[in-house]
C-alpha cells in the first residue's frame, strides 16, 4: 500500500468525527419543544400549498449532461499537462497537437450546444 | 519513519490545523462583519468584549443553545447528512495544502503539510465535486420550495464552474509538471509566480473559486429576496453553524489553494540574496504564506460588499460562455509558454 | 498475518457490498442515488489500495463527482409518484429484469471462477506503483495509446451531441 495516503484517512476519520459531533451537539445542548406550527414548512407566513418534490426544469438535465462531457475531457487534459514538458522534449511539437485536435473535436460540441440554445436560461 | 510515528505525526498535524482552521473562521465571521460595517458606514459587533472581538465565541454559544428544528416535511436522515457532508468536505480537504517548506530539525525531516501525495491538486478538486451533494440532499430533503429551488440551483452552479476551474488548474500543473503542491509551489520560486505568467488562468480560477464557494456576486442559492434562506431555509442551530462553517471554511481552502497555485505559495522573490539562517528563512517563508492568505480573504470580503448580485441566467452565462473558453485560451497559452521557454 | 492493507481494504470492501445492497433495496430512489455515491467512494479506496492513484481520483471526481449529480438531476426530473408503480403497468418488465439479471449473475461468476488473469499484469509490486501516478498514465495516453485517445474525443462528442438531441424538443 502507499503509505504517503494513511495521513489522508486519518483526516478523513477526523473529519467524520468532528462532522457527527457537531451536528449532533445542539440535540444534547439544546432545548426540544417542538409544535407542529414550529414544525411546518416556511413558506413566508402562509400555510404551505402544493407538493415540494415538484419536476424541476428539463435545463438542469441538460447543464448536468454538458458538465459529465466536459468534466472527462479536464480529466484527460490533466495527464498530458504533467507529462507535457517532458514529451514536448523527446517528440517535439505533435503533442501540442495531438491535444490540440482533441480540444478542437470538443469544442465543437461546446459551439452545437452554444447554437442550439443549450446554455440559454431565461 | 515507522507507521506508529507517522499517525502520531499526522493526528498533531491534523488536531492544529483544526484549531487554527476553527478559530481563522471564528475571527473571519468577526471581520467580516467588521469590514461590512466599515463599507456601509456602521460601526459593526461591538458588545461582546473590547471592540466586540468575543463575538464569534457567542455566536456559536446562541446556536448551541438554540432548538434544533426537523420540519415534518422533511426527511430526516437525510436532512441531518447534508450538514454532516459540507462540513467533512470543509475539514478534509486541507490535508494536501502546504504552508511553509520542509525543513530539517533534530536530523529529522518535517514539512508543513499533512499528505503529499501524488495526486496532491486532484484531491482537492475531488472533494469539491464531493462537496456539490451538501448542497442537492439538503435542498431535495427538507421538504420546502425554497430549499429544493436553492438547492438545485446552486449544484447546477457548482458543476458549471468546476470545469474552468479545472482548467485553470491544467495550466498551473503542465508548468509544474506535477500535481503534488510543494512541486507546484517550488515551480514558482523568484518571480515565476503562475499569476504573471498566467494572468487569464489567475482570473478564471479566482472567479470559479467565489462560484464554487457561493460568495457573492454568485450566491445565488441564498439570493434573500426570492428564495429567503435558499438551501438552508429549514435549518437551525448547530445544523445551521456547519453549514456557515464549511462556508466560511471552504472560503480559507479556496484563498489557499489560490495562493498556492497562484501566488507562489510561501515563496517570497530574492529572499536568497539577504543570507539568513535556515530557520529564519523558515518562519519568514510561512509568515509571507499567512500574509497572502490574510490579503486574499480580504479580497473576498471585499468582494461580497462591493459587487451586487447576478442574475442566475448571468451566472450561467458567465460560466459557459466566458470562463469556460477563457481557461481554455489560458491552457494553449500556457502550452504556448512552455514550447518557448 | 493482518496487515493495516487488509484492514483497510476489509472496510472498503463492506461499505462497497452493504451500500451496493442498500442501493436496489431502498424504494426512495434520491436515497438509493446516495449509497451508489458512498459505493464510488469505497470503489475508489480499493483502487488507492491497489496502487491505482489516478484511478481512484477519478472515480470520484468523473463517478462520485459528475455522473450521481446528473443521476439526481433525473430523478427530481421525474414524478415520483408516477414512477411508483412502474411494474404494476408493465407487467412482463419484471420478468425482462429478471433474465437480464441471472445473465449478469452468471457473467460474474463465470469472471471470477473461470476467467484467466491478464499476462501482461505486473507481478511486481515496485513496477505497479509507477503504473499507478498520472506520469505514467499520460506517457502512455499520449504515446502508445495516441489513436484510442483521438477517437475518444470523438465518442466524447457524440455523447453530448445525442444528449443535446435527447433534451432539444424541450427547449426548442
Amino acid at each position: 500500500m502507499l503509505i504517503e495516503y494513511l495521513p489522508i484517512f486519518l483526516v478523513f476519520g477526523f473529519a467524520i468525527i468532528f462532522a457527527i459531533a457537531t451536528v449532533f451537539s445542539s440535540t444534547i445542548f439544546g432545548p426540544k419543544r417542538p409544535t407542529s406550527e414550529k414544525l411546518s414548512t416556511y413558506e413566508s407566513g402562509m400555510k404551505p400549498i402544493g407538493t415540494t418534490h415538484d419536476r424541476v426544469s428539463v435545463k438542469y438535465y441538460i447543464v448536468a449532461m454538458l458538465f459529465i462531457i466536459f468534466d472527462l475531457e479536464v480529466i484527460f487534459v490533466y495527464p498530458w499537462a504533467v507529462q507535457f514538458k517532458r514529451l514536448y522534449a523527446e517528440l517535439g511539437i505533435s503533442i501540442f497537437f495531438s491535444m490540440l485536435l482533441f480540444l478542437v473535436v470538443f469544442e465543437i460540441g461546446f459551439l452545437y450546444a452554444y447554437k442550439k440554445g443549450g446554455f440559454k436560461w431565461d | 519513519m515507522g507507521i506508529l510515528e507517522l499517525i502520531i505525526v499526522s493526528l498533531i498535524k491534523i488536531i492544529v490545523i483544526a484549531v487554527v482552521m476553527l478559530l481563522t473562521v471564528s475571527y473571519l465571521v468577526y471581520f467580516e462583519r467588521k469590514i461590512a460595517a466599515w463599507a456601509q458606514n456602521r460601526i459593526g459587533p461591538n458588545r461582546v468584549g473590547p471592540a466586540g472581538i468575543f463575538q464569534p465565541f457567542a455566536d456559536v454559544l446562541k446556536l448551541l443553545l438554540k432548538e434544533d428544528i426537523v420540519p415534518t416535511a422533511a426527511n430526516k436522515q437525510m436532512h441531518t447528512l447534508a450538514p454532516m457532508i459540507a462540513l467533512f468536505v470543509a475539514f478534509s480537504t486541507f490535508a494536501v495544502l502546504p504552508v511553509g517548506p520542509s525543513f530539517t530539525a533534530f536530523g529529522k525531516v518535517f514539512s508543513f503539510v499533512v499528505a503529499d501525495v501524488n495526486i496532491g491538486i486532484l484531491y482537492v478538486l475531488a472533494l469539491t465535486s464531493v462537496g456539490v451533494y451538501a448542497i442537492t440532499f439538503s435542498g431535495w430533503s427538507s421538504g420546502s420550495k425554497y430549499s429544493l429551488l436553492g438547492g438545485i440551483r446552486s449544484s447546477a452552479q457548482m458543476i458549471s464552474y468546476e470545469i474552468s476551474m479545472g482548467f485553470s488548474v491544467a495550466g498551473v500543473i503542465l508548468l509544474a509538471e506535477s500535481l503534488r503542491p510543494i512541486a507546484i509551489v517550488n515551480a514558482q520560486s523568484g518571480w515565476m509566480w503562475n499569476i504573471i505568467l498566467q494572468p487569464i488562468g489567475f482570473i478564471t480560477f479566482l472567479v470559479s473559486a467565489f462560484a464554487e464557494t457561493n460568495r457573492l456576486p454568485f450566491d445565488l442559492p441564498e439570493a434573500e429576496p426570492e428564495l429567503v434562506g435558499g438551501y438552508h431555509t429549514e435549518y437551525s442551530s448547530m445544523k445551521f453553524a456547519a453549514f456557515f462553517l464549511s462556508e466560511y471554511a471552504n472560503m480559507i481552502i479556496s484563498s489557499a489553494l489560490i495562493v498556492t497555485l497562484y501566488l507562489g505559495g510561501w515563496q517570497i522573490p530574492y529572499l536568497e540574496l539577504l543570507n539568513l539562517s535556515a530557520g529564519w528563512v523558515v518562519i519568514l517563508q510561512v509568515g509571507a504564506f499567512i500574509f497572502k492568505l490574510v490579503f486574499i480573504m480580504f479580497f473576498f470580503i471585499w468582494v461580497r460588499w462591493s459587487i451586487p448580485r447576478f442574475r442566475y441566467d448571468q451566472l450561467m452565462n458567465i460560466g459557459w460562455k466566458v470562463m469556460f473558453p477563457l481557461s481554455l485560451l489560458n491552457l494553449l497559452w500556457v502550452a504556448i509558454l512552455a514550447m518557448i521557454l | 498475518m493482518i496487515t493495516l492493507q487488509i484492514i483497510l481494504f476489509s472496510v472498503f470492501a463492506i461499505i462497497a457490498v452493504v451500500t451496493s445492497i442498500l442501493v436496489v433495496t431502498r424504494k426512495n430512489p434520491i436515497i438509493s442515488a446516495l449509497f451508489l455515491v458512498l459505493n464510488f467512494a469505497a470503489l475508489a479506496g480499493i483502487y488507492l489500495l491497489l496502487n491505482a492513484q489516478f484511478i481512484a481520483v477519478v472515480q470520484v471526481i468523473v463517478y462520485a463527482g459528475a455522473i450521481m449529480v446528473l443521476f439526481l438531476f433525473v430523478i427530481m426530473l421525474l414524478r415520483p409518484e408516477h414512477e411508483k408503480n412502474f411494474f404494476e403497468e408493465n407487467p412482463k418488465m419484471k420478468w425482462l429484469a429478471l433474465i437480464v439479471g441471472v445473465v449478469v449473475f452468471f457473467q460474474l461468476i463465470y469472471t471470477i471462477f473461470f476467467g484467466k488473469l491478464s499476462s501482461s499484469i505486473h507481478q511486481n509490486a515496485e513496477k505497479s506503483v509507477e503504473i499507478g501516478t498520472i506520469e505514467s498514465i499520460g506517457r502512455g495516453l499520449f504515446t502508445t495509446y495516441l489513436i484510442p485517445f483521438e477517437a475518444a474525443g470523438f465518442l466524447l462528442l457524440a455523447a453530448a451531441i445525442g444528449a443535446l438531441v435527447l433534451a432539444k424538443k424541450h427547449f426548442d
